[in-house]
């Protein structure tokens, strides 16, 4: 038997429909904007994309923690903080008491983990919006970054930790680059380009694929498997979506947005990491506003604020347009303050087809 | 007779100064629908959230087929065969009807260490369970906000009764739905009951009670008056308890199985 208002669902329309359709277009757009007005500047030359590649994965590594959290029905505002503090207690940890760079890398994901932990438990326990409590964290966390880098070495800035770090059996994992034979390769058979003077002649000008973009793949798979495919996947969309409800078929919630908390400082600690080993240094002022930043592009992402809905690959997308568009107004030479015209242009644009979409998707009205 | 499903006996529920129950008891048999009615804060939803492990009595005592027991959560009373559709609280709109159906309970496949849905069986057993309840969707990853409020409800008792529920409690399952989506409704909880399970069907509707109940008990400010069984009891009087029940003396001569 069939229904007769039931239209036959067309497999384009069904493939296009998606969470992500409004950030696909985003991306779209975007590139094709930066192919006419900076195409020949070098931006989509080796060393361009690497130079927007790796904007884009530093975006992309936190709104995978914050868009599984949105989902999950919760905000985190300390993220910002949250990287400053966990760069300054590795540098702390290994340059001004010695401690090997493993053992502090180690020691900052467990402290901030369990910061996430906290927030997360607060949240539960009084019931107030996380974005209030983690907004107290968001202050608490940066006031402390600053006394503690202070106290232990009179100034916000701490180097040094390039030095310690060489040999070190994790440090490789937060820095440098992989594929170097490939990349060697790639110069030698000339598609990209070598140095011909100074120090580093007959090396390719993009010497790898960096760490850090690893590590956003990386994050990207396993939220996005985590949240699609998993049974606590599904527990992050009930728990957004009416905690309530999902309560009531034996979802257990908390623990699920606790969990959600401490991936979200687990990312942060991964994007201050990384960070630290690239610099050589921490600096108690890192990570200013990445908070929202990561929130924007889970939003140009398809998410929902209020939870329950979004997608790990479109808050990528999100990530990849915002680093994007940072980097090619640089490369197109506009004035760098029309970046936040632009992305603010963009976040009104993906957010109103964005609403269409889940709309059309889960029939609101 | 049979010993019943579920029994409550003479439960009490205080929040603080406030007795939302003072002492109701309560049964259901097999295969019977057992009607709750009472006015609005007449204690009908605190009562069966005790019974499905939402709260906690402050007094009395539950047994499964003659068995005292104690729910900690509502997951135990899962586990004891208790299935609850709650009115408003019953599916989740954004997500899809297999993600719902199966919410809590997703089948599973593996590889080592890797765990992940199943969801080719969860999206056959939903369109195969969906379909024996009458209901023909589009595609199983369809979101329950473009079902009707009546086959959200039907979803919902769908899955309580292929999660092999014994007694399933519907919470104000027609207050908000239309005439024709209300006797989809009633026929589901008929074909429900006549497959063995134990209903509990709150309203109050006399209407909706008398189409599908075989047993009625009104609860007012917290306390019954009685059970009556089919046949014993007008619409008229049912009603008039439900409403304080001025005639409350002469009616309750007419309540026959009193407790
Ligand atoms: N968690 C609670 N804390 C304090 N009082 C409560 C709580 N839950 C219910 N009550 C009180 O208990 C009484 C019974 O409420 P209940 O929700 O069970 O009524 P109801 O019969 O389901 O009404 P309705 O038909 O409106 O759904 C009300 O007076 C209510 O204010
Ligand atoms: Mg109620």
């Amino acid at each position: 038997m069939s229904d007769e208002r039931l239209k036959q669902v067309s497999a384009i329309r069904r493939a296009m429909i998606r969470p992500e359709l409004g950030a696909i277009c985003g991306t779209i757009l975007v590139f094709v904007f930066f192919f006419m007005i900076a195409g020949d500047s070098g931006m989509f030359s080796p060393e361009g994309i690497q130079n927007w590649g790796v904007v884009s994965a530093q975006f992309a590594i936190i709104a995978v923690g914050a868009c599984l959290l949105m989902i999950a029905g919760e905000f985190d505002l300390s993220v910002g903080s949250m990287i400053g503090f966990a760069g300054v207690v590795i540098a702390i940890l290994s340059v001004q008491w010695g401690l090997p760079v493993w053992l502090s890398i180690i020691s900052a994901f467990i402290i901030c983990v369990a910061l996430g932990a906290l927030n997360g438990f607060l949240v539960i326990k009084t019931g107030l919006p996380s974005f209030i409590v983690t907004l107290a964290f968001l202050y608490i966390l940066r006031g402390l970054t600053i006394w503690l880098s202070i106290l232990t070495t009179r100034q916000t800035i701490i180097g040094g930790v390039k030095e310690v770090a060489q040999g070190d059996p994790l440090a490789w994992l937060f820095g440098g680059v992989i594929l170097k034979d490939l990349f060697q390769w790639l110069g030698d058979i000339g598609v990209i380009d070598t140095f011909t003077r100074g120090s580093r002649m007959g090396q390719p000008v993009v010497e790898g694929v960096p760490m850090l973009v690893l590590w956003a793949f990386a994050l990207i798979i396993f939220g996005h498997w985590l949240l699609t495919k998993t049974r606590f996947g599904n527990w992050i969309f009930a728990s957004g979506g009416d905690a309530q409800a999902a309560r009531y078929v034996g979802v257990p919630v908390n623990r699920v947005k606790i969990l959600m908390f401490m991936f979200t400082a687990f990312c942060a600690t991964v994007f201050a990491t990384c960070q630290v080993m690239e610099f050589g240094s921490a600096a108690a002022d890192r990570g200013l506003l990445k908070e929202f930043e990561a929130i924007i592009c889970v939003v140009i992402g398809g998410a929902l604020l209020t939870g329950g809905y979004g997608s790990v690959i479109g808050a990528a997308l999100g990530a990849l347009i915002f680093g994007v568009v940072q980097q090619g107004l640089f490369f197109a030479g506009a004035e760098s303050s029309l970046f936040r015209v632009f992305l603010g242009g963009i976040l009104i644009f993906a957010v109103i087809m964005n609403t269409y979409i889940r709309r059309m998707i889960t029939g609101e009205r | 007779m049979s010993t019943p499903l579920i029994e409550m006996d003479n439960i009490e529920k205080h929040f603080g100064p406030v007795i939302a129950l003072g002492g109701v008891s309560f049964s259901v048999m097999e295969g019977e629908c057992h009607c709750l009615l009472g006015d609005n804060g007449a204690g009908k939803s605190t009562f069966i959230k005790t019974m499905s492990g939402v709260h906690k009595p402050t007094k009395g005592v539950m047994r499964i087929s003659g068995q005292d027991v104690v729910f900690d959560s509502p997951r135990d009373a899962m586990e004891a065969g208790i299935a609850t559709v709650y009115q408003d609280l019953a599916m989740i709109p954004l997500m899809s009807v297999t993600r719902n159906f199966w919410m809590g309970r997703e089948p599973r496949k593996s590889f080592g260490p890797f765990k992940w849905i199943d969801f080719k069986h969860a999206n056959q057993v939903t369109m195969d369970e969906m379909s024996s309840m009458g209901i023909n969707l589009r595609e199983p990853e369809q979101a329950v906000g473009t079902l009707s409020g009546g086959e959200r409800q039907t979803v919902a008792i769908a899955r309580a009764v292929y999660f092999g529920a014994k007694v399933l409690i519907l919470d104000e399952p027609t207050s908000a739905l239309g005439v024709r989506q209300t006797s989809n409704v009633l026929a589901t909880i008929d074909r429900v009951r006549k497959a063995g399970i134990g209903v509990i069907f709150i309203t109050h509707n006399v209407r909706h009670a008398m189409a599908v109940g075989d047993r009625f008990t009104v609860l007012n400010r917290g306390q019954t008056h009685g059970t009556a069984k089919r046949g014993e009891i007008k619409p008229e009087e049912l009603q008039d308890l439900m409403a304080g029940g001025q005639e409350l003396a002469e009616l309750e001569g007419s309540l026959g199985g009193t407790i």
